[in-house]
């Protein structure tokens, strides 16, 4: 492929934020939110036609790009493959809807917000495609400024903690991570992940730098216990800030550990199982009754999120094929709902400005429209069949099942918590007695609103019934993944 | 002899100019306006007489000179950031009624002592031109002698400085002895034997460069001397001295002192960490910008030692292209201190720079650049500094040194997020004048575009740098 597509859809956000920032002087804010929706659009249909024109019966990195430089060192790198392009997609999907939210909770500084999140969109892209440990580190840690800013300028009243909190965790984690790629370099002479994958690090070195990655990783998924920036980021962040950071953000980590963790040191992957799935477990249950205890929504849905990540670390590291799509899946669809749970809440905050449960109950009688797209969500939300949440937890926990008994069967108990905790907050918020006055007054969803959660209402149900587009693209990736993760292992117990 | 004098054409010529402007000086009154412009001019055209000169290695006055690539890139470093130091500070001399027309006379006087110093081969010129650069400091700290600040950071400056340059001398004198010559090249073979006496003498040496270079545990001086001189006094201190002092600190790694690396890589790591730490650390309390800063380039001296610590020539280039990086970031950090003005008054409280961002959207986006490029977050230009640095660190498999160090970014991050928070997140409360400082704009601008295009070629600086140590 000659034409640079993936550059193209790194820098198109980069670029069009650009021209907002030229257009800065005009009052009217219109121009700059057309310009955004419209680049965001069309990075969305150019993630589609990449989707749609890559081979994904092959497990080989496609539309590969590479070009010097930093001279003799590192190569400016980028290729996808089955797993990375569903995450671009939902990208370029979540972002155009975020810029849509926009339009009804940002009131103050709306050009710069547009220009931050397109920024935060090229540096998520970048991640995703980068196929160089620099050059992924450089996106991943990039993304920490706009993040830094949203949760800052824009977020509520303890924002300032929040957002210190979150840039300093990360980045406290991403400096060993640094430290481990330059040692990589030097161990193996490239950081080209293609060429790390063959030339295999010998096994004296990899525990160390699993540790590394793990360390950025942990925080970044959020894994317990290093999870505690995550509720207090969501809920001080804006809505749009709150849906980039759980449908995105958290995916990082994850695909991080897919790309790098689990092919770059296949025999400490292996090592460290124990750890994660305890970590993974504690998160599942912990977290859980956690989030049956908030009264703010925002953080309930913050505490599920880790929760729903407990799985997705548990699903990787089964280094079984339902195990590891099941975790793919369950990015994606937690993406989604997330996303779809946290412009929920934004949609009831904009109009009350209260994000307590308690100011809240019987929205059924008034909001008829928000409130059945609210059931969809939670129900999704705790993984009820035919939504996408139920594929996702549940090819998790088969995964499981064939590595570990004990560990699959206390993962199950926290499905029932998950039910618990969003029932119980469907039936405080939406159903009930009516105490608030308020609430009378308020009115349904409105267009933007309609148009971004029914989108997403849409791609729940319809992954749930219909995975097989997901499945089928990540199917011959995810089997590399093992067949070398375990002609790895199989090696080294020859030895 | 007389046909080698052409090497030391930009010395020459840069003596023969600061003695025509000084006589402009005396005889003309009121003349700070055309000296400032000659000293630019003749910082210009010294630029060009350097560039034109060839890069082979030539040594002069039995061996005492050299004049080869590295000292012409240091040369042209410090030329180019006095440049910037001179013109981007215009304003705020002006308004301070600093033009004194010695002000840029003494500057020139400076800038010729670290051509010496970077030139030198020799204990002799090497320690005559630090003694040139450091009286020129004195004063320059003390430029403003009616401000009581001025002046007391100018004694303490002189205090102390006397003081290290002693010991620097001390331990010259000691080299000379253990060693029978004060010829680099000749002190570096007889290194190579048996010398207890001649490690005594590198403490000595390593305790007076660090000094100049302001790196802890001789860093008292600075917060002072930076908070007390004027700003645009501040800027230059901050930037050029460093420049000098680091080329020196690796030149006397590189020749005289290359045998017994063991020796004193040790001291360096426990310097560089120590800079590191306390400058992360210690700025974290602190109110006043200027001081901030202070603390910061301590800590950035840290990252650059720590290149040198390694003691292998890509540690060496490392360092350069951080001092480098360190230089852009700097010069544009002080430029923008030149706009905080507020009825005919410079601010340099954290404080004043509350909400900055809604009245001054591009300074506050300048601002937010240069202090998310000092605290190394990619894809900015600091990032790759500390990236050369740490690659290079990691090399020698000093893992300690490079987690330390990283760490040592983390706790540095808080504070300059804690800036950038002072002007994003908080409510505005001063509004600036807007002056018309295009002079000072325009380096901001400079900086800041360097910084954000650094990532599409990385390797620009790191090319140039590589060429220094080919011989």
């Amino acid at each position: 492929m000659d034409f640079p597509i993936l550059s193209t859809l790194i820098f198109l956000p980069l670029v069009s934020s650009l021209f907002i920032f030229i257009s800065r002087g005009q009052k009217n804010n219109n121009s700059a939110i057309y310009i955004s929706l419209f680049s965001s659009l069309a990075t969305f249909i150019l993630s589609l036609f990449v989707w749609y024109s890559m081979d994904y019966t092959s497990a080989d990195f496609q539309f590969l790009e590479e070009q010097s430089w930093i001279n003799d060192f590192i190569k400016f790198k980028l290729g996808i493959d089955g797993i990375s392009i569903l995450f671009i997609v939902l990208t370029a999907l979540i972002t155009p809807i975020c810029i849509i939210s926009c339009i009804n909770s940002v009131k103050d500084r709306v050009k710069e917000f547009l220009i931050a999140i397109l920024i935060l969109e090229t540096f998520m892209i970048g991640v995703f495609c980068s196929l160089d440990l620099v050059i992924f580190y450089l996106f991943f840690e990039a993304g920490l400024i706009p993040m830094f800013l949203i949760i800052g300028v824009w977020g509520g009243p303890r924002r300032v903690y929040s957002a210190f909190k979150f840039f300093l965790f990360t980045l406290l984690g991403s400096v060993l991570m640094l430290v481990a790629i330059i040692a990589i370099y030097w161990i193996t002479g490239t950081t080209d992940v293609t060429q790390i994958y063959e030339i295999k690090i010998p096994k004296e070195y990899q525990n160390l730098l699993w540790l590394a990655f793990f360390s950025s990783f942990a925080v970044k998924t959020p894994m317990w216990p290093v999870h505690t920036w995550l509720p207090d980021a969501h809920v001080e962040a804006p809505t749009a800030g709150s849906v980039i950071l759980a449908a995105i953000l958290l995916k990082m980590a994850g695909y991080g550990f897919l790309r790098f963790s689990l092919p770059m040191f296949p025999l400490a992957s292996e090592f460290f199982t124990p750890l994660i799935f305890t970590l993974s477990i504690i998160a599942i249950i912990y977290t859980s009754l956690v989030a049956l205890m908030q009264e703010d929504m925002k953080k309930l849905i913050a505490y599920s999120s880790v929760a729903h990540m407990g799985y997705v670390t548990l699903g990787i590291f089964t280094f079984t094929k339902q195990g590891i799509e099941g975790s793919v899946f369950q990015m994606i669809s937690h993406g989604l709902i997330s996303a779809a749970l946290f412009l929920c809440v934004g949609v009831v905050y904009d109009r009350l400005h209260s994000r307590m449960i308690s100011t809240y109950g019987g929205l059924v009688n008034y909001l008829p429209k928000y409130s059945f797209l609210f059931i969809v969500f939670a129900l999704a939300g705790l993984g009820l069949p035919g939504t996408s949440g139920f594929l996702g937890e549940f090819l998790v926990l088969t995964g499981t099942f064939q590595k570990n008994y004990l560990v699959a069967m206390l993962a199950t108990f926290g499905v029932v918590l998950g039910a618990a905790y969003m029932l119980w907050l469907t039936k405080r918020v939406i159903f009930g007695v009516t105490k608030n006055d308020q609430i009378k007054n308020l009115k349904d969803v409105n267009k933007s609103e309609m148009i971004m959660l029914g989108i997403l209402a849409v791609l729940v149900i319809f992954f749930g019934f219909y995975p097989v587009p997901l499945m089928e693209t990540l199917n011959v990736s995810v089997d590399n993944l093992i067949n070398n993760y375990e002609t790895a292992v199989q090696i080294e117990s020859l030895n | 002899m007389i046909n080698n004098l052409n090497i030391l054409l930009p010395e020459i010529f840069l003596t023969l100019s600061i003695f025509s402007i000084l006589m402009i000086g005396v005889f003309i009154k009121n003349s700070f306006n055309l000296i400032f412009n000659l000293s630019s001019l003749i910082i210009l055209l010294t630029i060009i007489i350097i560039l034109n000169s060839p890069n082979n290695v030539e040594k002069i006055f039995l061996e005492s000179f050299t004049r080869d690539s590295f000292s012409n890139f240091f040369k042209i470093l410090i030329l180019i950031s006095s440049l910037f130091v001179l013109n981007s500070s215009k304003n705020y001399i002006l308004d301070k009624k600093l033009t004194k027309f010695e002000y840029p006379i003494i500057i020139l006087i400076s800038i010729l002592g670290m051509f010496f110093m970077v030139s030198s081969n020799d204990i002799i010129l090497f320690y005559l031109g630090l003694e040139l650069q450091s009286l020129s400091l004195y004063i320059l700290a003390s430029i403003d002698r009616d401000n009581l600040k001025s002046s007391e950071s100018g004694i303490k400056y002189f205090v102390l400085s006397a003081l290290s340059s002693g010991l620097l001398l001390y331990g010259c004198s000691l080299l000379y002895g253990f060693t029978g010559s004060t010829n680099f090249d000749l002190i570096a073979n007889e290194l190579g034997k048996e010398n207890t006496g001649a490690v005594f003498a590198m403490v000595f040496i390593l305790v007076g460069l660090a000094f100049k270079v302001s790196a802890v545990p001789f860093h008292m001086w600075t917060p002072d001397v930076y908070e007390g001189a004027p700003t645009s006094i501040t800027s230059y201190f901050a930037v050029v001295p460093k420049v000098a002092g680091l080329a020196v600190l690796i030149k006397f790694m590189l020749i005289p002192f290359s045998k017994i690396s063991m020796e004193w890589q040790t001291i360096i790591i426990f310097i560089s960490i120590a800079s590191m730490i306390l400058g992360a650390v210690a700025a974290i309390g602190q109110k006043n910008i200027k001081r901030l800063l202070a603390y910061s380039s301590i800590g950035h001296i840290g990252y650059a030692l720590a290149g040198v610590a390694t003691g292998v020539i890509s540690g060496y280039e490392s360092a350069i292209v951080y001092i480098s990086i360190y230089v852009v970031m700097n010069l544009g950090a002080f430029s923008c201190l030149y706009l905080l003005k507020k009825d005919g008054e410079y601010k340099e409280n954290i404080s004043d720079l509350s909400g900055i961002s809604k009245k001054h959207p591009i300074l506050a986006i300048s601002f937010l650049v240069i202090l998310f490029s000092l605290a190394g977050i990619p894809p900015l230009g600091g990032f790759f500094a500390k990236f050369f640095v740490f690659a290079a660190v990691v090399e020698q498999q000093m893992y300690a040194l490079a987690i330390i160090g990283l760490l040592a970014t983390v706790i540095s991050a808080f504070y300059y997020l804690k800036i950038i928070k002072t002007i994003y997140f908080d409510d505005s409360v001063i509004s600036f004048d807007n002056t018309k400082n295009k002079l000072a704009q325009l380096s901001i601008f400079i900086s800041c575009s360097i910084l954000l295009t650094f990532f599409l070629y990385p390797s620009v600086l790191s090319n140039v740098v590589d060429t220094l140590f080919l011989n």
